[in-house]
Order: C-alpha cells, then sequence, then structure tokens
C-alpha cells in the first residue's frame, strides 16, 4: 500500500506543479496516470507545439514545460504510478481514501486531487458492430506482448506511425500472415517506416489493403475474419486470428464518473473558494473541473492547485495554523 | 464588425444558423462551441483530435483552404470520413464563406 498526504489523479501540468505547492507546505504527493510518462497531453499530443501563454515564457514547448515543472516537484521526491488508470475509491475506518487502480494497485491518502485533465486517454475504437464481444477474442487495439502474435494471421488498421512500425515489427517471422488495411493511399509517419511497409507490400511478404477500411468482425466466440470494405474492389473478406486497430488515442472521463461526484458536461463541479468538490476530502482542478467562468488554461489550473492545497492542509491538520511563506525568503526545502 | 451566415447541421439533423464573426479569428469548431452546439474540440484547435469532425455539405461562394497534412493525418485515425470530410478547427472563419452549410460527424 503506498501512503501519501495528497493522491493526485493525473501527472499533467497541474499536477506536477501541485506537488511544489503541496511540498512548499511540508505535505507529501503521489501521482497516477494512465499514460506511461507524466506530463498528460503535453506530453502525449503536443510535446513539439509551443505554448505562448505560460507567464514569464514568451515561448515554451509543451514538452519542455513538463520537463520543468519535473524540475520543480524533484526536492518533493513525488511519487508516481504510471500506465495505470485509477479505478476505486472507498473510505476505511479512519477516513482515508483507499484507491486502487486498474491493475490493483492500492493507494492511500486523506486527500485525493482529481487533476485529470481530458480524463484518461484511452485507445479509439472504430465504430464496427458487434466489435465488443470480440475484444480479447482477438481484437486488441494495444499490443502488449508481440510474441503473442506468433505464427497467426494478423490484421493491423491505421496510417500512423504505430500501424506502421507494428507491420514491420510483425511481419518480420513473427506471424505467419500480415495485412495492412488503410484508409487512403498516403501514409504519414515516418518515412523510413512508410518505405519498409512499402518494400515488404512489394516483395509480397505482407498485404497491403489501401482505400479500404474494416467494416464487419465475424467468428465464433473468436475472430475469424473481417469485412473491408474498398473504394474500387466493394466488400473483400479477410480470414484473421487476430485484427489491431491502431486509430491512436481519445480522452475519456472513465471510472472517475463513477465516484459520486457531481459532473456537469463531462467536467466535475467545484466550489471556487478550494476547489473542493462535492464529496469531502476530494479535490478537482484543472481542465477536469468546471465552474461559473471557467477557463481551461494551464495558467487557471495552477492557480487552482495553489488555492487547494492550503484547504487540502487544513482538512489534514485542523489544528494548525498555516502561513504563508515566500520561496524568496525560505527557499525550497525539499524532503 | 463583418459577420457571415455559417448553417450547422446537428448530429439530430436540426439546422442552426449561425451569425458568424470573421474578425475574431474564429474557425468552425469554436463557433459551434459558442452556439453551445455538441462540438468538444478536445485539443482546443490543433487538429489533433478530430473531435470537430464535420462534413462540408454546400461550399461557400469561396473556396475552403486546402487540408494541410497534419488534418488529412487526424482524418485517418477518425471514423465515418467521407471525401467531404473536414476537421472543424481547420477552417477559419472568412468573409467569403457566406452560406457554408457544415454537417457534425457522429461522435466517435
Amino acid at each position: 500500500m503506498i501512503q501519501t498526504d495528497i493522491l493526485i489523479i493525473g501527472a499533467g501540468p497541474c499536477g506536477l506543479f501541485t506537488v511544489f505547492e503541496a511540498g512548499l507546505l511540508k505535505l507529501k504527493c503521489h501521482l497516477i496516470d494512465a499514460l506511461p510518462q507524466a506530463g498528460g497531453q503535453c506530453a502525449e499530443i503536443y510535446p513539439k507545439k509551443p505554448i505562448f501563454d505560460i507567464p514569464a515564457y514568451p515561448e515554451i514547448l509543451a514538452g519542455d514545460l513538463v520537463d520543468r515543472l519535473m524540475e520543480q516537484a524533484a526536492p518533493f521526491k513525488p511519487g508516481f504510478t504510471l500506465g495505470e488508470r485509477a479505478e476505486s475509491i472507498v473510505k476505511d475506518d479512519e477516513g482515508q481514501f483507499i484507491l486502487t487502480t486498474n491493475r490493483g494497485t492500492k493507494h492511500r491518502a486523506p486527500i485525493i486531487a482529481i487533476a485529470g485533465g481530458l480524463g484518461c486517454f484511452e485507445p479509439r475504437k472504430p465504430p464496427v458492430e458487434r466489435l465488443s464481444e470480440y475484444e480479447d477474442h482477438g481484437v486488441e487495439y494495444i499490443i502488449k506482448d508481440p510474441e503473442f502474435y506468433r505464427g497467426k494471421k494478423v490484421v493491423i488498421s491505421g496510417g500512423g506511425d504505430s500501424a506502421l512500425d507494428w507491420t514491420n515489427f510483425l511481419a518480420d517471422g513473427v506471424a505467419s500472415e500480415v495485412t495492412l488495411v488503410h484508409r487512403r493511399e498516403g501514409f504519414r509517419g515516418h518515412p523510413d517506416s512508410v518505405q519498409k511497409v512499402l518494400d515488404l507490400a512489394a516483395a509480397g511478404r505482407i498485404r497491403l489493403l489501401t482505400n479500404g477500411e474494416v467494416v464487419g468482425v465475424q467468428g465464433e466466440g473468436h475472430l475469424d475474419a473481417l469485412t473491408v470494405k474498398h473504394k474500387t474492389e466493394g466488400e473483400i473478406q479477410l480470414a484473421t486470428d487476430h485484427w489491431i486497430p491502431l486509430f491512436g488515442l481519445s480522452p475519456k472521463l472513465g471510472p472517475i464518473a463513477d465516484w459520486n461526484l457531481n459532473i456537469t458536461k463531462n467536467a466535475i463541479e467545484v466550489d471556487t473558494l478550494d476547489y473542493s468538490t462535492n464529496v469531502e476530502g476530494i479535490y478537482a482542478i484543472g481542465d477536469i473541473n468546471t465552474y461559473p467562468g471557467k477557463l481551461k488554461l494551464i495558467l487557471c489550473g495552477f492557480h487552482e492547485a495553489t488555492l487547494m492545497v492550503q484547504s487540502a492542509f487544513k482538512r489534514i491538520y485542523p489544528d494548525k495554523n498555516l502561513v504563508l511563506k515566500y520561496t524568496t525568503v525560505n527557499g525550497v526545502n525539499g524532503f | 464588425m463583418s459577420t457571415i451566415h455559417v448553417t450547422i447541421i446537428d448530429r439530430e439533423g436540426i439546422s442552426h444558423v449561425l451569425e458568424a464573426p470573421t474578425d475574431m479569428n474564429m474557425n468552425v469548431m469554436e463557433l459551434c462551441k459558442s452556439a453551445e452546439l455538441p462540438v468538444e474540440g478536445t485539443c482546443g484547435g490543433m487538429a489533433m483530435c478530430a473531435s470537430c469532425h464535420c462534413y462540408v455539405e454546400e461550399e461557400a461562394p469561396g473556396t475552403l483552404p486546402e487540408k494541410s497534412d497534419d488534418e488529412e493525418d487526424m482524418l485517418d485515425e477518425a471514423f465515418h470520413v467521407e471525401d467531404n470530410s473536414r476537421l472543424g478547427c481547420q477552417l477559419q472563419l472568412k468573409d467569403d464563406m457566406e452560406g457554408l452549410v457544415i454537417r457534425l460527424a457522429p461522435v466517435g
């Protein structure tokens, strides 16, 4: 069991800055994020995009902002549970929250701060009828272990780097047959990977179906065939053991929606006094919260985090007085 | 302040004729959001999420901007893509777009 003072759900900019502000008050933090790295959207969606509205930075790349926030938080030794999704919470006898992830990792804290941004990033699922029946029965959205596909017939869908890279990898003596289905002629992704795929197709080592998309799944209990709608050739049947649709990630609110929090339009309602939710001990900060006048800006998330930790401190130590100390006077004293 | 009229057909098939300012650096995604139409605009307009995927039903007299590689790439990851598919966030509102008709794509 991981014990901390503030359990932060979401390791994006807002969650990371919370570690710093909490650290100044001698509160320890632990962050949980469904993504395998810290940084949230900034790291996952647009690390190379510039941001122009961070005070004192006329321009900073999203990825660099994350690096600096990590550096700023480092003295306070935050813990991380990455690649796991916060799944359920219960309160124990002492009024502390026990939070369990989808992989069963347990965390305990008196305070939870939800800094979940847009929610958890989950694979984008194509709108194919009865698709869910075949999930884990031949349809996988993430390749966990390529060995799983040894000697199998595999169809991959998508036109991005992950579709190209896995096609190249699985075609190299792993799967018995690899077919890549893509909506249009052109591929994005790294030119080297594109060339490799085209070479494999020319050599007859993979089947490349461009201008097509998978529209149907078949099989008794386990996937055994796909229907591909082709622009010029009509419907094509493909016998296969596996289908791996790789269409990127999109955010979903996820299990948080079931935590009895007041939610409007996919955002958690908070009191602007301290960004507390309707559940005592749970706060929500950054893009995931909503209140009259809310602006989804990193800047505003930082402000919310700063006020939130003050309230969290008073909740943890109701009898202690808190005096605002300036870092310029006191420096940053890590743990 | 100059305005044009843009028609947005929502997912229930209802047409909304919106007055759109052309001097506020606004795009179709933002126009929909400002009218509280159900468009997420998750990525904020960077052509990185396809939550503003829409169809151009009737082009305005002026031609729409060509699809950038970023937009084309993102449409690869979207579903229900048709020849007239665009990302609303990449359609900057301009004076010559009077009469543009846009239909919202299914969520997904």
